[in-house]
């Protein structure tokens, strides 16, 4: 069946656009814009009324708009090893000013397209269109691009008004993640991981900015204690501190308590999206839960993000009712996906499951960004529980407990070379799936941004590799 | 003892854990391997146990550890990992797994994982904002969590006075360590930087009264030596660890000597006292873990200036340093996400220097080598 667009889903849409509209509109108003870490408390900053933007959802759009490579290396210009997270090398390279451009013939203004882009030509009976003179399929003008090529907000801003200055800010990527307001100040939480706290620390110091942390350490046990609550509440009160000095205004307990109602109605909205993967089939595919990330990083806290993930669900209990399904393909078999996508190569990530009718019906940002509470306490421990800041058992316990609800044959484990968190323990996970669940696995290579770290070959190989041992356990189940 | 008969003995020290280790079991003493960065080892000392270092091993190669780690991971830590589950550790009594970092983070329970009964293994989270009582509080918190689990190993209480007692011990041995790091950048004719990396190495393996005691008596020797005539240059080490007998003997080849150094395993880890006029000992070692600055590891509450890179840029101005030379450990990601700023601190101070990647699996230098060689030349030229 061709995929639909549920309204749903383009409620969802029109969510993020806005918190993207809000910010831009903002800053030029002359607000303050700030740049927050994903899991950093969000009900803080609404209680405030700041618009917040977030570098790590703005890092994946542009690895998935195919720029990531170009700001990664960017950073490593500036001096980042290309070790580091893409995400933090994207951010950084944006900081400093970079974006990407398109490339345009300074005396006639037009832009330069690049021929190798660009779909095949097909006529009016859908066949390819050859070129006689190369043999290779003509190019369809419409989809063609230009030359994309990197330029530096900073420096255009600096320029004198002008034709070319304006020539140079129309000639930046019109995608809203290169769109993004410079920051006035940064929140950051570490519970995702400590590459966060440099990164922050780094964006202060290139743009001169204000920096509000909220640490939170390791867990090494399931359970959060008390003291553990105690240190990170007493951190939101020095958080709220530094944001009334930071604003001028006075924490408005009532804004905040309306933001923390719908940051739990969101939460609880997204779980049950998140829950329809347990039926068999599933009416849609997990990665479709990948491009709902963006409302949960963002918008959690607007009462927008609540009722469009709401409609969703609607419209998946309706689709459950009809038997229907947006997975465009017939499910084979069942999958949980472990860890964060490689964005710049979602085609070639898809393509290969498709082709084997593996459906991914588990994912572990499901749990991750579930933060359901009833008071401030109850808060602090959950943004406690990131999925890089919980022992081994938790982890465990969160991707078990998906697995067998969402009823998966196997497992794919991303060895993100992003992330050196949330990969460093997964081998000794990946024993313990096979072992508690009877469910084989298989990891390969890749990058949450970089696409130099993605090997489609081996990516190939090892889900075959997976669908073998997939067919070889459901054949012996039937025997 | 002669200046060369006490080289020779923390040399002998400094290359020895395994044998150390099996002479304190021998004595019927309890030791507990110390993972980086800033375990409060002082409550090691006060439980009646021996602490030792534990940083990875040049001699190693990964092996065991490749089933549970991905090869992107610090070497450190993987070697750390790779001794815990050869046999090369199996005396210890229990191991502290601090976990500052984002490699650490992970490993601290894949060491738990694979150490199961074999031994005790404490975890320890430091806080970053470690400066407001919250954060002191956090921090006792968390050491008395370590104090516990080391009293069940050492079967006995840990009391007040004891931690004063271990405190009293640690100043006076980093007292020691930076009055050598000072002497040595005098006499560095004397102290090479291989005999300078054994004495502070041989620190993480000894018997703390007896190291400080022997160190003391070499910091003697070297007041009384005359001012030395250093005709070569003089430069700064930073990074993680610079332990590396070819790539210091290649400083030695290139007549370069070490004025100080911004290293974890080395100065940084040495550079703050533990307050001793604080009522509760548990505070004081939670403020002094609050002092210490200018760390790659560590959340500067001032982030938005460069205060760590013009700190060691300063380092090497005050040192008499022509230069400096990074040891850049490969996938360290505090380390590089600092690089950029040290660099613009360095490059602002108009001080040359070099980054050299490293990793304790490097077996071939020929490109370090060559590398500290056309530094040589840069630095004759700056001084």
């Amino acid at each position: 069946m061709a995929k639909q667009v549920m309204p749903g889903v383009l409620a969802l849409r029109k969510v993020v656009d806005d918190v993207h509209k809000d910010a831009r509109e903002a800053k030029k108003r002359g607000e303050l814009v700030g740049w927050s870490s994903s899991k950093f408390p969000c009900e803080l900053a609404a209680a405030f009324d700041l618009n917040v933007m977030y570098p790590e959802n703005q890092a994946a759009g542009i690895a998935a708009n195919r720029y990531g490579e170009m700001m990664c290396q960017a950073a490593e210009d500036l001096g980042y090893d290309n070790d580091i997270c893409g995400y933090a090398r994207i951010s950084l390279a944006y900081a400093k000013g970079v974006r990407v451009s398109r490339k345009y013939d300074p005396e006639t203004g037009e832009y330069i397209i690049d021929p190798s882009t660009g779909k095949p030509l097909k006529d009016a009976d859908g066949n390819v269109v050859m070129d006689e003179a190369t043999g290779k399929p003509k190019k369809d003008p419409k989809t063609q691009t230009p030359y994309l090529q990197l330029d530096n907000i900073l420096e255009i801003e600096a320029l004198p008004d002008g034709p070319e200055k304006e020539k140079r800010l129309a000639a930046i990527s019109p995608i809203r993640q290169m769109q993004i307001p410079q920051p006035d100040f940064v929140l950051c939480c570490n519970n995702i991981c400590n590459c966060m706290t440099k990164w922050y620390e780094n964006i202060a110091r290139m743009c001169n900015v204000p920096l509000i942390m909220i640490d939170i350490p390791y867990n090494n046990t399931v359970e959060v204690g008390d003291a553990n609550v105690k240190y990170v509440r007493a951190q939101f009160d020095q958080a709220i501190h530094q944001l009334e000095k930071l604003t001028g205004k006075k924490f408005d307990e009532k804004k905040f308590e309306q933001a923390c109602a719908n940051a739990n109605r969101t939460a609880k909205a997204w779980l049950k999206v998140c829950d329809y993967l347990q039926y068999k089939p599933a009416p849609y595919s997990g990665f479709d839960l990948f491009n709902h990330m963006a409302d949960v990083v963002t918008a959690r806290a607007r009462v927008e993000a609540a009722e469009a993930f709401e409609l969703l669900a609607e419209n998946l209990e309706e689709a459950i009712k009809k038997g229907e399904t947006t997975t465009p393909f017939p499910e084979k078999y069942r999958v949980m996906f472990e860890g964060i996508p490689c964005w710049p190569k979602l085609p070639a990530l898809f393509k290969p499951l498709k082709e084997h009718g593996v459906n991914v019906t588990a994912v572990v940002y499901a749990p991750a960004f579930g933060f359901v509470y009833n008071n401030i306490d109850e808060m602090a421990r959950a943004y406690y529980k990131a999925p890089n800041s919980v022992c081994i058992e938790q982890g465990v316990d969160w991707r078990e407990g998906i697995c067998r609800d969402n009823k998966v044959d196997g497992v794919l484990v991303h060895y993100n070379r992003s992330c050196k968190p949330w990969s460093g323990y997964m081998a000794e996970m990946q024993r313990r799936f096979t072992a508690d669940l009877g469910v084989p696995c298989a990891g390969f290579d890749g990058d949450q941004a970089d696409p130099r770290n993605f090997n489609a070959a081996q990516y190939e190989t090892r889900v075959q590799g997976l669908v073998e041992a997939m067919e070889a356990n459901a054949k012996a189940k039937e025997a | 003892m002669s200046i060369n008969a006490l080289l020779d003995e923390f040399k002998e020290k400094a290359a020895t854990p395994k044998q150390q280790l099996a002479e304190y079991k021998a004595q019927g003493k309890k030791v507990i391997g110390v993972l980086p960065y800033y375990a409060p080892e002082e409550l090691v000392y006060a439980a009646g146990m021996v602490p030792m270092g534990i940083w990875g091993s040049n001699k190693k190669t990964i092996s065991r550890a490749k089933e549970y780690c991905a090869t992107f991971y610090c070497t450190i830590a993987q070697l750390a990992l790779e001794m815990l589950l050869d046999g090369t550790m199996d005396g210890l009594d229990g191991i502290i797994t601090p976990t500052i970092c984002d490699t650490l983070r992970p490993m601290s329970q894949n060491y738990r994982v694979a150490m199961g009964d074999k031994m005790s293994v404490i975890f320890l989270a430091h806080p970053q904002n470690r400066f407001e009582d919250f954060g002191l509080q956090f921090c006792i918190d968390q050491y008395s969590h370590v104090k516990n689990e080391l009293e069940k190993i050492a079967g006995k209480e840990i009391t007040k006075e004891a931690i004063w007692d271990a405190i009293k011990v640690y100043n006076k041995s980093r007292a020691a360590r930076r009055n050598f790091v000072k002497l040595a950048g005098e006499h560095c004719d004397v102290v090479t930087p291989t005999k300078r990396s054994a004495v502070l190495k041989a620190f993480w393996f000894m018997e703390k009264p007896e190291y400080t005691a022997k160190l003391e008596e070499l910091n003697k020797e070297l007041e009384a030596l005359p001012a030395c005539n250093w005709q070569g240059t003089k430069v700064v080490t930073s990074g993680i660890i610079c332990d590396n007998p070819v790539l210091l003997a290649a400083f030695e080849e290139n007549n370069i000597a070490i004025a100080a150094d911004d290293v974890a395993h080395e100065s940084r880890s040495f550079k703050t006292d533990v307050p001793e006029n604080e009522t509760c000992p548990m505070m004081a070692l939670a403020k002094q873990f609050a002092g210490i600055d200018h760390d790659v590891l560590l959340y500067d509450p001032q982030s938005e200036k460069n205060r760590r890179g013009e700190f060691v840029a300063n380092l090497v101005k005050e040192s008499g340093a022509q230069g400096l030379v990074l040891f850049m450990q490969q996938f360290c990601d505090p380390e590089e996400m600092e690089y950029p700023y040290l660099k613009k601190a360095l490059d602002d101070a108009k001080i040359p220097h070099i980054k050299l990647g490293i990793d304790q699996q490097m077996r071939d230098f020929g490109q370090a080598k060559t590398a500290i060689q056309a530094f040589a030349d840069v630095l004759e030229m700056s001084k």
